[in-house]
């Protein structure tokens, strides 16, 4: 359909009609080397260690760099560190050994200094990763390529916590007076949100936030020339526009595809969709523990009750989500994981058909021959389909009698009730940036207490489990932690603390001729793009 | 003469009579009403009963049977399987619930207070004037989107689902009392220093009695067509309010929310879940503006 | 006349007070910005220290009296969600809302205008009733219904017209413009239309109601006996009196101009003041919400204000009446 109209237009005397929407319309053409990439948000800052936030870093990854990256078969690979390992004299060590012959944009030479000195920076009051560093103790330069990270303990898995952590340099970063990140108390703009300079692949040309952000390859970069030479990126928040963008031939690649889009778009002339498994589970929760619901109709706790637990557990109709609130892009499983995170095994990710005669039995048996009800709390604007879901849920649920009552909201409201324990059953998704189990049990299942548990909305408290959790901290035979993880699990299913929707599937759309791959953690690398079929 | 008879010659119903639009508008108008306050008896299926819903027939095409229930529906289903005739009609309930809700919230404010300030005059008369300067210059969806935070905020959560249409009515009609105060003021004025009410007053007959035996009736025409053009802006009020996030909750959708989830799905090819509701809101909005239009000019003397 | 005018800017500085009041009584009810501005690591004990540092935990009229006292200088803070001066940023985006609004609102001027004369002189006529159904149709559909059908047809199906942003845009004396480029020009054309449909509806309706009733009066009817052409009275006096009422109306309707802008803008990414704050209410950007209804509160003070010190210059008549009823 779009061709004929094309030519139909160009026929026509397009140009005389609509002089500038033509422009527009002849760099559909995109020359190998521009890319216009839209996605739903814009980085929220360039301060490399403000936002610990998605958009953010994904944009940042062009042009800053960190010792390690995320491949999109989710394994670790070098970057500014070109080896890592765990001292053999003391366990608590981390080195990395450094890539030589690399150069800031501004022509600075990237050395152990400015390892030492971001590493810092980075666990600083006001950083937005320093969750992630709390174990470092100390960060030192050995010689100009090599750096020692000094541990609280012996600390395994930490390297896992820096594919997010981008290198600065100290001189630049002394001479702008950036040495922290942003301080909002001082109510200072600081210089490093609008400015930038790092290894990146790419350099900053502009940037309007919110409108537009230009990059250019960096000529000094150590890597491949990329295919893509120049990036525009622009936010584009309505689905429907983003969507009209791409079929109109104004953006080249969009992240952030509506699920129901993805089959319209594939059979569109023109465009090509790839999808993938994202590292983020979605999941319901429910409090387990008080003695009361602030929402039920009834006097006790039905969720701290293990049959209505398994109740929940057999209306919950995984395949129909699949199928019609996710228009088949999502995984389904009862595994509160990520598949490809450690600790996910087969049996965790196996579900049954949904039994609706035997809930509403079991509901029964509880206690609730007429059922009960209770509040559902759901976001309306932070995963796919969210409050579709949820929908979805209340419905399987009338079925064996319990009803629920959907409240739907913006993120900025629904997590707060998670945060401070104001909500009885919750819909929250998980992402896993270390690929690991740990990551899962710190924040959801450990006893909500330091930095334990603070997602942990179901109130789960286990001494015995919070024992293992801590351990598994420490461990350095990774057998027997593994081991350890699975034990945790088992008793976590058998609780029942989760229960789990999906995983959720990404999808990029772009260009024929453009080929690029889904990023488990949606952050794709504009490197990676090849043009041609 | 009867009443009937004198009704039917009245100068509103020749000019109702003579004009086609006014007709059909009203036959349209009706018959939306009707089928809104008649859906439970109407409506195939009940959509706002979350139980009954089979997420297996989501995205059935309109008279096409579903690829895995094999039922098949009227104007199809939408995202939940809900029934679309149906969601319609339940919906059409809700927003124009809310709409004559709206209306009727913000007459009687804005009538109570332009008497209040027509009549009083003085202080009460600066100050009301003042507020309404406000307010009429203020957006009228900044105006609901700040009731709407205000109110999520005092009302407890578990409470929000049953009381989230009251508030949006009042947030629909606090920003539209305006005008009905400016011309039942300006009507009060006039009347206050005419002669029968001046000598009304000095015989002693309570001020309460003047206002609504002689001024009252004044206002009724022009009110009567703000009442009437708000009536479509307050039903496309919630519409845009749906939009902005805040609106009745999803599992009891109005015509707006409908409409708000189903431009979701104009480039996926489910162009029904957009398409129907649109065109009942459309309808139903557009003959209750032509009804004002020709209210307007009817009862404007000068015009006939 | 100096103590009136000191009068009125007192008043309105009382009404800035209040619309600030109002606007930082919602922001506790918004929801919690700390959320959107950790990572998922962040521990209770961080989040609540962040908290603090915005002063976020301070009793409400602490909070209200700081930003009172800061915004009487200029000063509205730091955004939480885009780190930067947020004057600054709004300052930024104003001129995308005023060029948008600014042409939109002439659209809406010249065509409601000449609708509504249409309409008034062929009362009856088919084309007339054409017109007033069809501009109906506009105001009978919620505007961002409008807009996503206008990027359909006319961005992805006909393509003749972006579907998103302010295309190329040049710098004029500091102001960025995009109605010197070829594309900036093309992107307006859709956010002006569906932006400008309601006020252009409610001109049109406006002028064919005064037309209709000055047509009447006997001074055109005088006019029509001393045998001047039909044009000459339709236009050089039935129209010249429509006007006055119009341009006050239209004036007044800038605030809702602005209002429905936030609908436009968030449609079709139009990188301006409306779209900034609705990105503000979801991340909670308190310091941006602040000042945003702030400005639109100075904005329509300053617009009465002007209007009043008109009126009390223009009309001998008004400084009589306006002592006696409002003050």
């Amino acid at each position: 359909m779009r061709s004929i109209f094309t030519t139909a237009a160009s026929r026509t005397g397009r140009a005389a009609l609509m002089a500038g929407a033509a422009l527009a319309m002849t760099m559909t053409s995109a020359s190998a080397e521009t890319l216009r990439w839209a996605r739903v948000a814009d980085a929220l800052t360039l301060d490399p260690h403000s936002q610990n936030e998605g958009p953010t870093s994904t944009l940042l990854h062009h042009i800053y760099e960190t010792l390690v990256g995320r491949a999109t078969d989710g394994s670790l690979e070098p970057r500014l560190a070109t080896e890592w390992s765990i001292s053999e004299e003391d366990p608590t060590v981390w080195v990395f050994r450094l890539r030589e012959g690399v150069t800031f944009h501004d022509g600075a030479e990237f050395t152990a200094e400015d390892v030492v000195f971001s590493l810092d920076r980075v666990r600083a009051e006001s950083s937005g990763f320093k969750a992630l560093h709390s174990a470092v103790e100390s960060v030192s330069m050995v010689d100009d390529y090599t750096v020692h990270v000094k541990m609280a303990g012996p600390s395994p898995l930490y390297v896992q916590n820096l594919t997010n952590t981008f290198i600065m340099d100290k001189g630049w970063a002394e001479a702008n007076d950036v040495v922290m990140p942003q301080n909002f108390a001082a109510g200072e703009e600081n210089y490093a949100v609008r400015n930038t300079n790092g290894t990146g692949p790419y350099t900053l040309v502009s940037r309007d936030p919110e409108v537009r952000t230009v990059m250019a390859a960096f000529e000094g970069h150590w890597g491949e020339t990329p295919a893509v030479t120049e990036i525009i990126y622009t936010p584009i928040s309505e689905a429907a526009t983003r969507v009209a963008a791409l079929l109109s031939g104004e953006v080249d690649v969009v992240q952030d595809v509506p699920v129901q889009d993805i089959a319209r778009l594939e059979q569109t002339d023109g465009i090509k969709v790839t999808t993938g498994p994202e590292n983020r589970n979605i999941f319901f929760s429910y409090d387990m523990t008080s003695d009361t619901l602030r929402s039920a109709n009834v006097d006790d706790n039905p969720f701290k009750k293990p049959e209505v637990r398994e109740a929940m557990s057999l209306v919950l109709d995984r395949d129909a989500i699949q199928q019609v609130v996710m228009r088949g892009q999502s995984q389904p499983s009862a595994a509160p994981l990520p598949p490809f995170v450690n600790g996910w095994t087969e049996e965790m990710n196996a579900y049954s058909a949904p039994d609706y005669e035997r809930a509403a039995a079991l509901v029964a048996e509880a206690g609730y021959p007429d059922g009960f009800s209770v509040d559902l709390n759901c976001p309306n604007d932070r995963y796919l389909n969210d409050e579709a879901i949820c929908q979805a849920l209340v419905g399987m649920l009338g079925r064996a009698n319990i009803n629920a009552n959907l409240v739907s909201q913006s993120r900025s409201l629904h997590f707060p009730l998670i945060e401070n324990w104001e909500t009885d059953f919750y819909l929250l998704g998980w992402g896993v940036p270390t690929f690991d189990s740990a990551y899962v049990f710190n924040f959801l299942v450990h006893t909500r207490e330091g930095s334990f548990g603070s997602f942990n909305g179901s109130r789960y408290s286990n001494p015995e489990l919070d024992a293992k959790i801590e351990e598994l901290a420490t461990m350095t035979d990774l057998e027997a932690r593994d081991a350890l993880i699975a034990e945790i699990w088992d008793k976590v299913m058998e609780d029942r603390v989760f229960l789990n929707v999906h995983n959720q599937m990404l999808a990029y759309a772009m260009k024929d001729n453009i080929n690029l791959d889904v990023h488990p953690e949606n952050q794709p690398k504009m490197t990676t793009v090849t043009f041609g079929n | 003469m009867n009443r009937f008879a004198r009704i039917w010659d009245s100068d509103i119903a020749w000019s109702f009579r003579h004009s086609p639009v006014a007709i059909v508008a009203t036959i349209v108008a009706l018959i939306i009403i009707l089928a809104a306050v008649l859906a439970p008896w109407i409506a195939p299926y009940n959509p706002f009963d979350s139980a009954s819903l089979n997420l297996m027939d989501g995205f059935t095409p309109p008279g096409e049977p579903n690829q895995f229930t094999g039922n098949t529906y009227l104007m199809g289903t939408d995202n939940q399987g809900r029934d679309i005739f149906s969601t319609i009609l339940y919906g059409a309930r809700i927003s124009l619930f809310v709409g004559f809700a709206a209306v009727i919230f913000a007459m009687v404010l804005g009538i109570g207070l332009g008497l209040l300030a027509g009549w009083r005059g003085g202080w009460v008369d600066s100050l009301l004037m003042r507020v309404a300067d406000v307010q009429l210059s203020f957006p009228s969806i900044l105006i609901a989107l700040l009731i709407f935070g205000v109110a999520r905020g005092f009302i407890p959560p578990s409470m929000r689902e049953e009381v989230a249409i009251w508030v949006l009515i009042v947030s629909i009609g606090l920003s539209d009392w305006v005008q009905y105060a400016r011309v039942v003021r300006g009507a009060a004025m006039v009347e206050k220093s005419k002669e029968y009410v001046q000598a009304a007053r000095v015989i002693g007959v309570h001020p309460a009695r003047i206002v609504l035996r002689h001024i009252l009736p004044n206002v009724m025409g022009p009110v009567l067509v703000i009442a009437t053009i708000g009536l479509a802006l307050a039903i496309i009020a919630e519409a845009t309010l749906s939009f902005l996030g805040v609106g009745v909750p999803p599992t009891q959708p109005s015509l707006g929310t409908l409409i708000r989830i189903g431009q979701q799905y104009l480039f996926s090819g489910e162009w029904w879940i957009l398409l129907f509701p649109s065109i009942a809101l459309l309808l139903l909005a557009l003959s209750v503006n032509l009804l004002g239009d020709w209210l307007r000019d009817a009862l404007n003397p000068r015009l006939r | 006349m100096l103590a009136y005018i000191i009068r009125r800017i007192a008043q309105s500085v009382l009404v800035m007070l209040v619309v600030a009041l109002v606007s930082f009584a919602l922001f506790r009810f918004v929801g919690d910005p700390i959320n959107s501005m950790v990572g998922q690591e962040a521990t209770i004990a961080d989040r609540e220290a962040l908290r603090d540092q915005l002063g976020l935990n301070d009793p409400f009229l602490t909070q209200f009296a700081t930003f009172v006292a800061r915004a009487a200088q200029g000063d509205f803070g730091i955004s939480y969600r885009l780190q930067q001066p947020v004057m600054e940023l709004i300052l930024s985006r104003l001129p995308a809302t005023l060029e948008l609004a600014l042409v939109s609102g002439i659209l809406a001027f010249t065509f409601g205008v000449g609708f509504g004369v249409y309409t008034a002189l062929r009362r009856n006529g088919w084309l007339s009733n054409t017109i007033m159904t069809v501009s109906l149709i506009g105001v009978s559909l919620p505007t961002f219904l409008i807009g996503v059908l206008l990027i359909w047809v006319f961005a992805v199906e006909l393509q003749w017209l972006p579907s998103f942003g302010r295309g190329d845009v040049v710098s004029v004396g500091g102001w960025p413009t995009g109605l010197l480029t070829p594309s900036g020009r093309a992107s307006l054309v859709l956010p002006a239309i569906t932006l400008g449909l309601y006020q252009m509806t409610l001109i049109m309706r406006l002028v064919r109601a005064e037309m209709l009733e000055v047509l009447r009066t006997d001074y055109i009817k005088f006019a029509r006996a001393r045998g001047l052409a039909n044009r000459a009275v339709n236009f050089g006096h039935a129209l010249k009196n429509t006007m006055v009422p119009v341009i006050t109306i239209t004036g007044l309707q800038l605030g809702s101009i602005i209002a429905f802008a936030i609908i436009t803008e968030t449609v079709f990414q139009w990188p301006g003041v409306g779209a900034l704050f609705i990105n503000s209410v979801r991340f909670v950007d308190v310091p941006v919400m602040a000042a945003y209804l702030m400005l639109i509160a100075l904005v329509f003070v300053i617009i009465n204000l002007i209007v009043d010190l008109l009126y009390y210059v223009v009309d001998p008549r008004l400084r009589v009446d306006r002592a006696a009823t409002r003050h």
